[in-house]
């Protein structure tokens, strides 16, 4: 593998993870359960969207095949793309939105903090920018794990459902293979072993202070780095690539 | 005139004629949005930075500054975004600031943002309409990607609070 593939796969994972998880967060659009929380989670996915749309260019710009972002986002298939497993999961109740957000907010956090760092001036350039919001996330959804878990008795018993459900794919999160060796050896990215320290440390955390229990699930689902996705990521993108699959080259 | 011996200064000043599309009292400049510009007689390269990665205002500032800049006979130019350095509020400087606080946004309060925001704890705001220190936040994400939502415990007033990046 070459430096330029290496860095191709990686910045796929790190746009399609933004833009699935931007997407899913949309999906909340007009459905918010106030209207604050509505505009703060439409405000975050894009975020998310901004992220993935200026990653997504980088990735293009290095691949050299004189495709654009919107030819990445729009014009693959499932199996191509490389989120993590963890950002194709449903909404579910606003419960299960706060908890897959909480894990990945925190994740983000300790991986870009690493990404300011990078060799690559883009890649660290874009991280900079996004690690700034990335911190107001991570405290929107802070906030909403001590509500919901230190809430009522409902409250607190649907975010620990949540929790469970969505524990088997954090493993996930930290998966290495050859892409990750090549730029750790060159600096371009970190080594996932020490943001897993940091994010079990930060959750556990978190999860205790909100009176909530560590998930004791032991199953760990990976795969999002050869594209093998859960069955949710298919519908997704068949709703997100409609229009452009429909019709090609429309502009506004 | 003739458009090549156009100055920098002469095409900032243009520029700066340009309104922030959602906060229309400040302009590109005063905001930081505007990085850098250069006239060589035949392409103008305007640099600018988004003040949030997904600002949709990028878009149409870039569509503003070609209009601009046409109005003066140069019809070609290539607008860049940056991401680096990034934008940050202290690049807003006191006199934009005011304008902001007359239009009825709280300006940014202190110098860049700092991790006091993971904890929790909230800085002091001051009410944009009556001055009154007594304000809370109602969301940390309002109207746009750059505001916060407070509102004035005295005068009862909800506004928007420019936040600290």
């Amino acid at each position: 593998m070459t430096l330029q593939q290496a860095k191709f796969e990686y910045l796929l994972r790190l746009g399609d993870s933004s833009l699935i998880i931007g997407h899913r967060l949309s999906e909340w659009c007009g459905h918010g359960p106030i209207l604050e929380e509505d505009i703060a989670l439409i405000n975050i996915a894009l975020d998310f969207v901004g992220n993935a749309t200026s990653i997504l260019a980088y990735a293009a710009q290095v691949e050299g095949k004189e495709r654009t972002e919107d030819d990445l986002a729009y014009m693959r298939n499932e199996r191509d793309y490389r989120n993590l497993l963890l950002t194709e999961q449903p909404n579910g109740d606003y419960a299960t939105t706060i908890a897959r957000q909480f894990l990945y907010d925190v994740y983000t956090f300790f991986l870009y903090e690493e990404l300011k760092k990078s060799k690559d001036d883009t890649i660290a350039a874009i991280a900079t920018k996004s690690h700034k919001e990335i911190t107001y996330h991570l405290r929107h959804t802070t906030e909403w794990m001590y509500r919901l878990g230190d809430g009522t008795e409902e409250s607190h018993q649907r975010l620990q459902n949540a929790l469970n459900d969505l524990w088997m794919f954090t493993g996930d999160l930290f998966d290495m293979d050859e892409v990750d060796a090549l730029l750790i050896k060159e600096g371009i990215a970190p080594d996932l072993e020490k943001i897993k320290e940091a994010w079990e440390k930060h959750v556990k955390e978190v999860i205790i202070e909100a009176t909530l229990q560590m998930p004791a699930t032991t199953i760990k689902q990976t795969g999002s780095r050869e594209g093998r996705h859960t069955e949710h990521l298919g519908y997704l993108i068949a709703e997100m690539q409609y229009i452009p699959r429909s019709y090609p080259n429309t502009k506004w | 005139m003739n458009i090549s011996t156009y100055s920098k200064e002469q095409l900032l000043s243009l520029i700066s004629e340009i309104p922030d599309p959602e906060i229309p009292v400040i302009n590109i400049i005063e905001l930081g949005i505007l990085r850098d510009v250069n006239w060589d007689g035949t392409l103008c390269t305007v640099t600018i930075t988004p003040t949030y990665s997904g600002c949709p205002a990028m878009k149409m500032i870039e569509n503003d500054i070609k209009i601009k800049l046409k109005e003066i006979g140069i019809n070609n130019t290539h607008v860049e975004l940056v991401y680096s350095p990034a934008w940050t509020t202290d690049w807003i400087n006191d006199a934009a600031k005011e304008k902001l606080r007359a239009y009825g946004i709280a300006p940014p309060e202190y110098i860049s943002f700092d991790k006091r925001i993971l904890t929790g704890k909230q800085r002091e705001v001051k009410c944009p309409r009556c001055d009154s220190k007594t304000t809370e936040m109602i969301s940390q994400f309002g109207s746009t990607a750059c505001k916060a939502l407070y509102r004035c415990i005295d005068c009862k007033e909800p506004f928007d609070y420019f936040k600290c990046i």
